[in-house]
């Protein structure tokens, strides 16, 4: 599965990163704590998150991670979106709340680890 | 040997040496799990000198064998080691937790992610991280 697919299939918005869409999808994480998922997050997961400021991009490009979905209606900096197209970091958003997407991921083929 | 100068309380530049140091590993060919380890031990040591620190410096020395990180600050140090290591334990405002950091997972991430770990503190002058980690 690719971020492709889930933009397609679920209620999320490009905001950065449309040329890294074909990126493969291999887990999920959500956590507000960053440490946590530079720790836990496993490689090539999309991160579900409402933090919308610029030092997701530094966690989702160090954890090697698919996608940042920015959750609940949050908006993400322009910082935020501006770092993560110079970084090559596919940044989503979506009106879900945390709760509502992780649950339509898991639905969609989207597991932890 | 890179060394990378960091700023306490400067948020916009965060993560930015690490980030250096992860694509000059991927370059050289490093184990990309290997290089996770790397990043996350740099990543955690940059943010505890923006977040407690006054100022720093971030030394990457890249070997074919092994990566060693030290990181040597100006800021309040910590007293009791043992209390800084354990999970959880933070002393980080209010303002720093609700942007996500301050979970008290950085020393620990550091020592779980390292082949060898070391600090060495000063309470009220500053301290001193010696990182391994081998590249096999
Ligand atoms: N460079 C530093 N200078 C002074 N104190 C520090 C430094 N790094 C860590 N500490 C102390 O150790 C505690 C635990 O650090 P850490 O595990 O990284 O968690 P966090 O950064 O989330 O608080 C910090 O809250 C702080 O009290
Ligand atoms: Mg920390």
């Amino acid at each position: 599965m690719t971020v492709n697919d889930l933009v397609g299939t679920l209620p999320l918005t490009v905001v950065a990163g449309q040329d890294r869409l074909a990126a493969e999808v291999t887990g999920g994480y959500v956590s507000d704590l960053l440490s946590n998922v530079m720790g836990f997050a496993a490689p090539g997961s999309v991160w579900v998150t409402m933090q919308g400021h610029q030092n997701i991009v530094a966690v989702a490009s160090l954890a090697g991670l698919a996608a940042v979905i920015v959750a609940g209606g949050a908006v993400p900096e322009p910082e935020t979106a501006a770092k993560a197209e110079t970084e090559g970091i596919v940044l989503l958003t979506t009106p879900l709340s945390s709760f509502e997407l992780v649950g339509q991921l898991y639905r969609s083929g989207v597991k932890g680890q | 040997m890179l060394d990378y100068v960091l700023k306490g309380g400067d948020f916009d530049t965060a993560g930015e040496a690490s980030s250096k140091i992860k694509r000059i590993l991927q370059q050289i060919g490093v184990r990309s799990d290997v290089i996770r380890r790397i990043a996350i031990s740099s990543y955690e040591a940059e943010m505890n000198v923006i977040i407690h620190a006054y100022s720093g410096v971030l030394r990457a020395s890249i070997y074919p064998d092994r990566t060693e990180l030290s990181v040597a600050d100006e800021g309040p140090g910590i007293a009791d080691i043992d209390l800084a290591m354990q999970e959880g334990y933070s002393t980080a405002p209010d303002h720093i937790r609700e942007m996500g950091f301050g979970a008290g997972m950085g020393l620990p991430n550091m020592a779980r992610c390292s082949d060898e770990f070391s600090i060495n503190s000063v309470a009220g002058e500053g301290m001193k991280i010696n990182i391994l980690i081998r590249h096999s």
